[in-house]
C-alpha cells in the first residue's frame, strides 16, 4: 500500500510517464496535439487556396481572359421586362445589375409581407376548433410544403399564361382592373400637388398616436386606468389622412388602362412573371410559416392561459399581453429563416424568365461579356450581404424581444 | 321530479338501463361540437363548404369526368373532351422515369431501383429478417449502382456492361441519383462540420464556421451555376469533369451545411454532464461522441435531419436550370413538342403528385420514428 502511494507521488511529481520516443510522446499529449492539428488544418488550407488560384490563373492566361470589372461601363444591350428605374438596353451592365437586384428585392418585400399574413391566419386557422377548417387548412399545408417551389412557380405561371385571357377579352371588374394573359392592369396613381396635405396628415397621425400611447401607458401605471390605444391609433393614422383627403377634394387622379389595338394601355401592370413568382413563393412559405406559428402558440403552457383567466383578462387581451409575447419567442428565429429562404427562392426567377439578380449579371451579362469568374463573385457577395442584412434584423427583433432573466 | 328519480332505490339486479344523457355522443353531438359550436365556428363552416363547392366539383370534372387518356396529340384531346388531357402524360411516362436512358438497357435502372429499395428497408425496417447482412449490402449499395448504371469500363477493367454516360440521365432516375446521393453523403459531412463547429480547436471552428454561414448565405441556383460555369477555372487546365459529378458535389455541399446547422442544434441540447461523465469514464474524444453524445444528439435532431432530407429532395429539381434533364427537364422539353404545346398543367401536377408522396411519405416515416425513439418522459 505504501509502495502505491508513493509511486503515485514520484508520477505526479514527474508528471506523465515517459515512455516512447518524443514524436509518441508530443502526439500523447492533447494541448501539443490540439495545436499540430490546427497547424496542419491551415497549412491544408492555404495549399488549396494557392492550388486553386494557381490554376485559375492559368486557365484564365490559356483562354486569353483577364480579370476585371470593366465590363461593369459596356452597354448590356438586352432588355429587361419589369425596371423600377429608368434603363434600356444602352444602359450599362452595372445598370442591368441593379435593376436586376432591385427586381428580387420587390419580389422579397412582397413575398415577405404576404406569406407571414397567409402563414399567420393558416397557422391560427390550423389551431382551429372547428374541424372542416383545420382539416382543409391540413390539407393545404401538406400538398404545399412537399412540392418543390420550383413546380409552384411553374404551375402558377402556366396557370396564368395559358388559363386568363388574351388582353381583348379580358377580365375585368368596374373596368377598373383587368385580369389577362399579359399580367394584370390596374389603375395608376396621378398625386397632385394637394396630396401634400394628406401625407402631412399621415404623418401628424403617426406622431400624435406615439405621443398618446406614451401618455396612455403612463396614466395607467399610475391609476390603472385603461384607455382605448388601439381605437385612437386607428382614428390618427387612418381616420385623419382619409378626412383631409376627401376634404382637400380627393387630389389623386386615376389613370385607368383602356383597350388598345392590341394590348391595354396605360395603368399599372403587374406582369404575369412577377405575378407567379411572387403567389408561389408566398403559398409556399406560408405553408412552413403556418407550422412555425402553430407550434408557437402550442409551445405556450394552457397554464398561462387559465391564470390570465383567473386575472380576468378578456380573452383578446390575454393573447395580446400574455401568450403572443411568449409564443413569438419560439416563432421567431425559424422566421427569420423561412424569410431568408423565401429570399433565396427568389433566384428560381430565371426558370420563368423574371429578370432578378441571377437572371441579370449572372445569366445575360455572364453569358455576353464571358466573365464568370466576377460576374458568380458578384452574384454570390450580393447573396451574402442580404442574408447578412435580414439575419442581423432579425437578430435585433429577436434581442428586443426576448425573455430577460436575471 | 328530477329529485324523485336520484333518490328512488332499487333492489340489486333490478335497475334499469337509463338512457345516456342527451348530445354527448352521436353524429349531432359531433357536428354540434365540431362545426357548429359558436357563430364565429358557422361562419367558417359555411365558407368552407362553399370554397370547397367552388373548388371540388370543377376539378374533378377537369381531371376525371371530362378527362381524355387516349389521344395522340393535344387537338385530338380537344375534340374529345374539354378536361384534363392525360393522354400527354401517358405518351411521355416512360421519358419521365428513365430520361434518355438507352432503351435497350434500361433494366439496369429497374434492377438498381429494387437494390435501393432493399437497401433503404434494411436501414428502415429494423424488424427485417438477417438485416446486419443487409446492412452490409447498404453500404456497398452506392458502388453496386454506380457500376449498374455507368458501365463501361473502370480504370480500365471492362465491367461487362455497355456504357453509358452521364447526359444519358434523366427523368426521375436521375432525381433518385441526386436525392440519394446527397442524402447518403451530407450527414456524415454535416456531422463532422457541426462537430468541427462546437469543438474547442478555435483554428477548425472557424473553417467550419466560414464554410456553413457561406453556404447557407447564397442560393443553390448559384452553387449551380458555379458547378458549370465556374469550377473548371480551378481545376489543371484541361481537366474535364463530368457535369453530373460537378452537381452531386454542389448539392451534397449545399445540403451538409443545412445537415450541420440541425446536428449543432442537438449537440448543444444535450447537457454538459454527459460531456463531463463521458471524460470522468475515461473516453476519448471520438468514443465519447460514438458512444454518448452522437447517439442522443442524432435522435433530438431527426426532425430536422428529415426536414433537411425532404428539402434536399425537392431542391433536385433546380439542376433543370443548368440544363439536366430531370422530371422539369423532361417536361420542358415535352411542352416544346408541337403536339402537346400548352398542356403545361397536367404535366406539372403529374410531377407535382410524384414529390407530394416521396416527401409525404418521408415526413410521416419521420414522425413515427420520433416516436418510436422517444425514451424520455412523455408529458
Amino acid at each position: 500500500m505504501s509502495t502505491i502511494q508513493s509511486q503515485t507521488a514520484q508520477s505526479d511529481a514527474a508528471g506523465p510517464p515517459v515512455t516512447g520516443n518524443p514524436i509518441s510522446r508530443i502526439w500523447n499529449n492533447k494541448e501539443a496535439r490540439s495545436v499540430i492539428f490546427q497547424i496542419l488544418t491551415i497549412v491544408g488550407l492555404f495549399a488549396f487556396l494557392a492550388y486553386i488560384g494557381t490554376n485559375a490563373v492559368a486557365n484564365l492566361e490559356k483562354l486569353g481572359k483577364t480579370f476585371s470589372f470593366d465590363f461593369l461601363g459596356v452597354p448590356a444591350s438586352y432588355d429587361i421586362n419589369q425596371h423600377l428605374i429608368d434603363y434600356t438596353s444602352q444602359s450599362t451592365h452595372a445598370r442591368a445589375a441593379l435593376v436586376g437586384l432591385l427586381n428580387t428585392l420587390l419580389v422579397a418585400v412582397c413575398g415577405v409581407i404576404l406569406a407571414s399574413i397567409l402563414g399567420f391566419i393558416f397557422g391560427v386557422l390550423r389551431l382551429s376548433h372547428n374541424w372542416l377548417i383545420n382539416r382543409i387548412v391540413y390539407v393545404f399545408i401538406e400538398f404545399t410544403r412537399n412540392v418543390p417551389v420550383l413546380l409552384h412557380i411553374l404551375l402558377i405561371h402556366g396557370l396564368v399564361i395559358h388559363s386568363l385571357p388574351h388582353p381583348r377579352q379580358a377580365i375585368s371588374l368596374w373596368d377598373e382592373i383587368f385580369f389577362t394573359n399579359r399580367g394584370f392592369y390596374i389603375p395608376k396613381p396621378d398625386f397632385q400637388e394637394a396630396f401634400m396635405f394628406t401625407v402631412i396628415a399621415f404623418l401628424i397621425g403617426i406622431v400624435g398616436f406615439i405621443v398618446f400611447k406614451r401618455w396612455a401607458h403612463k396614466r395607467q401605471e399610475e391609476t390603472g386606468h385603461i384607455y382605448p390605444v388601439f381605437w385612437v391609433g386607428l382614428a390618427a393614422i387612418v381616420g385623419l389622412p382619409v378626412l383631409v383627403y376627401i376634404v382637400t377634394g380627393a387630389p389623386i387622379e386615376w389613370e385607368t388602362p383602356k383597350l388598345g389595338r392590341f394590348n391595354l394601355r396605360g395603368g399599372m401592370v403587374m406582369i404575369p412573371e412577377f405575378l407567379a413568382l411572387w403567389l408561389a413563393l408566398s403559398l409556399y412559405t406560408s405553408a412552413f410559416i403556418a407550422e412555425i406559428v402553430r407550434a408557437g402558440i402550442l409551445s405556450v403552457s394552457h397554464g398561462q392561459w387559465e391564470a390570465s383567466m383567473a386575472l380576468g383578462m378578456r380573452r383578446s387581451r390575454t393573447l395580446n399581453l400574455i401568450i403572443i409575447p411568449q409564443a413569438l419567442r419560439v416563432i421567431v428565429p425559424p422566421l427569420t429563416s423561412q424569410y431568408l429562404n423565401l429570399t433565396k427562392n427568389s433566384s428560381l426567377a430565371i426558370a420563368i424568365g423574371y429578370m432578378d439578380i441571377v437572371a441579370t449579371l449572372g445569366g445575360i451579362s455572364l453569358m455576353q461579356t464571358g466573365k464568370e469568374m466576377e460576374t458568380m463573385m458578384m452574384v454570390l457577395a450580393i447573396y451574402l450581404v442580404i442574408s447578412l442584412v435580414i439575419s442581423m434584423f432579425m437578430n435585433w427583433y429577436n434581442r428586443r424581444i426576448k425573455l430577460v432573466e436575471r | 321530479m328530477a329529485s324523485e328519480t336520484t333518490t328512488q332505490k332499487y333492489e340489486p339486479g333490478t335497475h334499469p338501463d337509463m338512457e345516456p344523457p342527451v348530445l354527448t355522443s352521436g353524429p349531432v353531438y359531433w357536428l354540434k361540437e365540431n362545426l357548429f359550436g359558436s357563430i364565429t365556428s358557422t361562419i367558417l363552416t359555411l365558407l368552407s363548404i362553399y370554397l370547397l363547392y367552388l373548388i371540388i366539383p370543377p376539378l374533378f370534372d377537369w381531371a376525371v369526368l371530362d378527362a381524355t387518356l387516349n389521344a395522340s396529340s393535344r387537338s385530338e384531346c380537344q375534340q374529345a373532351g374539354d378536361g384534363a388531357c392525360w393522354a400527354f402524360i401517358k405518351d411521355r411516362y416512360l421519358l419521365l422515369i428513365y430520361g434518355f436512358y438507352p432503351i435497350e438497357e434500361r433494366w439496369r435502372v429497374d434492377v438498381s431501383f429494387i437494390l435501393l429499395l432493399v437497401a433503404i428497408a434494411a436501414v428502415l425496417w429494423d424488424a427485417m429478417p438477417a438485416r446486419r447482412h443487409f446492412i452490409k449490402f447498404t453500404i456497398a449499395f452506392p458502388f453496386v449502382a454506380a457500376y449498374l448504371l455507368l458501365g463501361g469500363e473502370w480504370f480500365g477493367i471492362p465491367t461487362g456492361l455497355e456504357q453509358v454516360t452521364t447526359d444519358q440521365f434523366g427523368g426521375i432516375m436521375l432525381t433518385v441519383v441526386i436525392g440519394i446521393t446527397g442524402i447518403s453523403f451530407s450527414l456524415p459531412i454535416g456531422i463532422v462540420l457541426a462537430l468541427g463547429r462546437v469543438g474547442n480547436l478555435p483554428v477548425v471552428r472557424i473553417v467550419c464556421v466560414m464554410f456553413i454561414e457561406f453556404i447557407r448565405g447564397v442560393p443553390l441556383i448559384t452553387l449551380l451555376f458555379v458547378a458549370s460555369t465556374m469550377l473548371n477555372y480551378f481545376l489543371p487546365p484541361g481537366t474535364q469533369f463530368d457535369l453530373l459529378l460537378r452537381v452531386l458535389i454542389m448539392v451534397t455541399l449545399f445540403a451538409s451545411a443545412y445537415m450541420a446547422e440541425v446536428i449543432r442544434g442537438g449537440l448543444q441540447a444535450i447537457p454538459k454532464g454527459q460531456y463531463e461523465a463521458a471524460d470522468s469514464m475515461g473516453l476519448k474524444y471520438w468514443q465519447a461522441m460514438r458512444l454518448i453524445i452522437l447517439p442522443q444528439a442524432l435522435k433530438i435532431s431527426i426532425p430536422g435531419i428529415v426536414n433537411t432530407f425532404i428539402g434536399l429532395y425537392k431542391d433536385t429539381t433546380l439542376v433543370v436550370v443548368i440544363g439536366l434533364l430531370d422530371p422539369l427537364g423532361i417536361a420542358k422539353s415535352s411542352l416544346a413538342d408541337n403536339r402537346w404545346q400548352g398542356l403545361s398543367n397536367e404535366m406539372y401536377i403529374f410531377i407535382a403528385l410524384f414529390f407530394f408522396v416521396c416527401c409525404f411519405s418521408m415526413s410521416r416515416y419521420s414522425l413515427y420514428l420520433e416516436k418510436k425513439l422517444h425514451t424520455g418522459h412523455k408529458r
